[in-house]
C-alpha cells in the first residue's frame, strides 16, 4: 500500500490519523482504560459503600479461590461450557448437512432454526420458563399426553443446569448451523462426484471428503461458542437465578451480585480477571489442540 | 450430504435424515406456536389448564392489558432510541477508523492496529465493573449516553470496515487525488458510497446486539423509566410465580418478540450474514 506516487493512496501523513483519532479515543476512554482500572481495583480493598481501604495485594484472588460458592460457579461454568459446546458443533453441523440444498422446505426449515437467534434473552427465558411450569407447562402438558408425570426440570439441582442449556442451545443453534452452511459450500462439488464414481458410501464421503475439508469450521464453530458460553448469564439469572442451592450459578452471575448487589468492587474486578483468564485459557487450548492436529 | 452434488436417489438413509430434522423443526417452533396461542386465551381458563390450544373461548385481553400497562411503549421507545443511537454513531466511528486503517498511512499505524486487533479478546465482563464505577464517577447512569457508549468501544466494526475498505480499488481514488481532493473528501465522495453494503451488514449486527442487550443496561439503567425492552421485560418477570395470570405473560413475549420476528422474515438474509460474518472475525 504504500509508496504509490505523489498523490498515491499510501502517502504518508500525520493529518491522516485524524480518521482514526475519534475511535481510538472512545477506545481508549471506554476499554482500555476500563481494563486498566479493572487490574488495579482486584489489588484493591474497595466498597462502592464502605469506600476505599487500601492496597490488599492478591487478598482478592486469595478469598475468591477459597469461597466454595466461587469455586462452584467455575465448575458450574465449565459444565455449562460441556454441555452446550459438543451439542452446538453436533446439531450444528447435522441441520447444515441436512438442509444444505436448494429445496424450499430447507430454505424454510432454516429459517424457522436461525429465527429464534433474533430474540432477546429476556423473551427466550420468558417462553422456556412458561414451557417448563411443572404444573401447566408445554413440557408437562407433552409428557401428560403419553402418560408420564411431569417433571421439574428448574427447581431441582441436577437438572437446573441442563435444562437452560437445552434452552441456549434452541435459542442460538442458528449461528453455528449458518456457519457450518458456509463451510459446506466452499467443497468444491469435484470431490463428490468424484466419490459418487467410486460408489463410496454415505459415511465414508461424509469421514473421508466432508469432514476433513471443513476442519477448520468446526475448529471456529467450538471456539467461538466457548468463548460465548463461558459468558453465560442472562438465561441463566433470568430462569433459575443460579439455584437451586447454586447448582447453576455461573461466573458471571457472581461477578455481578458481588459487584452490583454487594458492590465489593475490588472483588467483583478480581472474579472478573478470573473469568478472563479462564476464557483466555480455553481459547489458547483449543488453539494448541487444533495445530496438532492439523500437524498429526 | 449435499443433496445437489452427490445424490444417490432416495434411499433410507435420505429419509431417515429427513424425518429427524422435521422433528427437530416441531421441536423448535412448538414453544413459540404454544405461546402465541395461549396468550389469546383468558387467564381464568389458563389458571386450570392449558390444554385445548385449539379450542375456544378467546380473548384480546391479554394484549388489551399490555397497552393499559403503558411503561411497555416507554421502553420500546427506549430501546429504539438506544439502538439506533448506537448504530449510527457505530457506523461513523468504524467508517472513519476503517478507512484510516485501510487506506491511509501515518506515524504508528501498525501499532495502533495491532492494539485495535487485540482488543477483540476483552469479554464486557472483563470491564464492566471499572466501566460501572467510572459512569457511577460522573453520575452518568440512567441516561441514554449511558447505555449508547460501552458498545461504541468494542472493535468489530472498525475491523469489519478496514477488511471492506481494502478490497476497494485503489485506483478511483487515486484519480481523484490527482485532481488535489482533499482526502476527507474522497473518503466522503467516492469511498463511503461504495461501503452501502458494508454499512447495511454492520447496522444491522449493531442494532440487534444493541435491541437484545442485557448486561450493561441491567446494571446502567436502574430508574424503571430509563429501563430499555429487554431490561422492563425481565423486571416484570421477577414474581413470576403471583403474576397476574401466565396467559398476560404469553402475551408480553410475543408483544416484544414479534416485532423483531416479522422484521427478520423481511431483512432474513441481512441479519443471517450480518450476525455470521460478525462472528467469523
Amino acid at each position: 500500500m504504500a509508496a504509490q506516487g505523489v498523490a498515491g493512496v499510501g502517502v504518508r501523513s500525520t493529518a491522516n490519523v485524524l480518521f482514526v483519532l475519534p475511535y481510538m479515543a472512545v477506545l481508549a476512554a471506554l476499554l482500555i482504560f476500563p481494563l486498566g482500572l479493572g487490574l488495579f481495583l482486584s489489588f484493591q480493598d474497595w466498597d462502592m459503600l464502605g469506600g476505599w481501604n487500601g492496597s490488599v495485594g492478591w487478598e482478592n484472588f486469595a478469598n475468591l479461590f477459597t469461597d466454595k460458592i466461587f469455586l462452584g460457579t467455575i465448575r458450574n461454568t465449565v459444565l455449562f461450557v460441556v454441555m452446550t459446546v459438543p451439542a452446538f458443533v453436533a446439531l450444528g453441523l447435522f441441520l447444515a448437512l441436512a438442509l444444505n440444498n436448494g429445496l424450499r422446505r430447507s430454505v424454510v426449515m432454516r429459517t424457522i432454526f436461525f429465527g429464534s437467534s433474533v430474540l432477546s434473552v429476556t423473551i427466550v427465558t420468558l417462553i422456556w420458563r412458561l414451557v417448563y411450569l411443572p404444573d401447566r407447562g408445554l413440557l408437562a402438558d407433552i409428557l401428560g399426553l403419553v402418560g408420564l408425570p411431569s417433571i421439574d426440570m428448574v427447581a431441582n439441582e441436577s437438572r437446573a443446569l441442563p435444562s437452560v442449556a437445552i434452552v441456549t442451545v434452541w435459542w442460538i443453534i442458528g449461528l453455528p448451523m449458518t456457519l457450518f452452511l458456509a463451510g459446506l459450500q466452499q467443497i468444491p462439488a469435484e470431490l463428490y462426484e468424484a466419490a459418487a464414481l467410486d460408489n463410496a458410501s454415505r459415511w465414508r464421503v461424509f469421514t473421508s471428503i466432508t469432514l476433513p475439508s471443513i476442519r477448520r469450521t468446526i475448529v471456529l464453530v467450538a471456539l467461538i461458542e466457548v468463548i460465548l458460553q463461558f459468558q453465560v448469564f442472562g438465561q441463566i439469572f433470568l430462569i433459575t437465578s443460579g439455584g437451586p442451592n447454586n447448582a447453576s450459578r455461573p461466573i458471571v452471575q457472581y461477578i455481578y451480585e458481588a459487584g452490583f448487589r454487594d458492590w465489593q468492587l475490588g472483588f467483583a474486578a478480581a472474579a472478573s480477571q478470573v473469568l478472563f483468564a479462564l476464557m483466555l485459557l480455553a481459547a489458547l487450548a483449543q488453539f494448541w489442540f487444533a495445530r496438532r492436529r492439523e500437524a498429526a | 450430504m449435499s443433496a445437489d452434488t452427490y445424490r444417490r436417489g432416495r434411499s433410507l438413509g435420505d429419509r431417515a435424515i429427513l424425518v429427524a430434522v422435521v422433528a427437530l423443526t416441531l421441536v423448535w417452533i412448538a414453544p413459540i406456536v404454544w405461546v402465541l396461542g395461549l396468550s389469546l386465551k383468558p387467564n381464568e381458563v389458563l389458571m386450570r389448564t392449558t390444554g385445548g390450544l385449539l379450542s375456544p373461548p378467546f380473548t384480546l385481553k391479554n394484549y388489551a392489558d399490555i397497552i393499559a400497562s403503558s411503561s411497555v411503549f416507554g421502553w420500546m421507545m427506549n430501546s429504539t432510541i438506544v439502538a439506533a443511537g448506537q448504530t449510527i454513531l457505530t457506523l461513523v466511528l468504524a467508517s472513519l477508523a476503517g478507512y484510516g486503517f485501510a487506506r491511509t498511512d501515518f506515524p504508528g499505524r501498525g501499532v495502533l492496529f495491532v492494539v485495535v486487533l487485540a482488543a477483540l479478546a476483552v469479554p464486557e465482563q472483563a470491564i464492566i465493573v471499572p466501566l460501572h464505577t467510572m459512569f457511577a464517577f460522573f453520575e452518568w447512569h440512567n441516561t441514554y449516553g449511558a447505555l449508547i457508549a460501552p458498545r461504541l468501544a468494542f472493535p468489530f466494526g472498525v475491523l469489519l470496515m478496514t477488511q471492506y475498505f481494502r478490497a476497494i480499488s485503489p485506483e478511483i481514488e487515486e484519480a481523484a487525488l490527482l485532481d488535489s481532493a482533499s482526502r476527507f473528501k474522497v473518503f466522503w465522495r467516492i469511498v463511503l458510497p461504495l461501503s452501502i453494503p458494508a454499512q447495511a451488514t454492520l447496522g444491522i449486527y449493531t442494532f440487534l446486539h444493541a435491541w437484545n442487550d442485557y448486561f450493561w443496561p441491567l446494571v446502567s439503567a436502574t430508574k424503571p423509566e430509563m429501563y430499555t425492552l429487554t431490561i422492563g421485560l425481565a423486571s416484570m418477570q421477577t414474581n413470576f410465580a403471583q403474576t397476574e395470570g401466565i396467559g398476560f405473560l404469553m402475551a408480553q413475549a410475543v408483544f416484544a418478540g414479534l416485532p423483531v420476528l416479522i422484521l427478520y422474515l423481511f431483512f432474513q438474509r441481512h441479519i443471517i450474514s450480518a450476525v455470521s460474518g460478525g462472528s467469523a472475525r
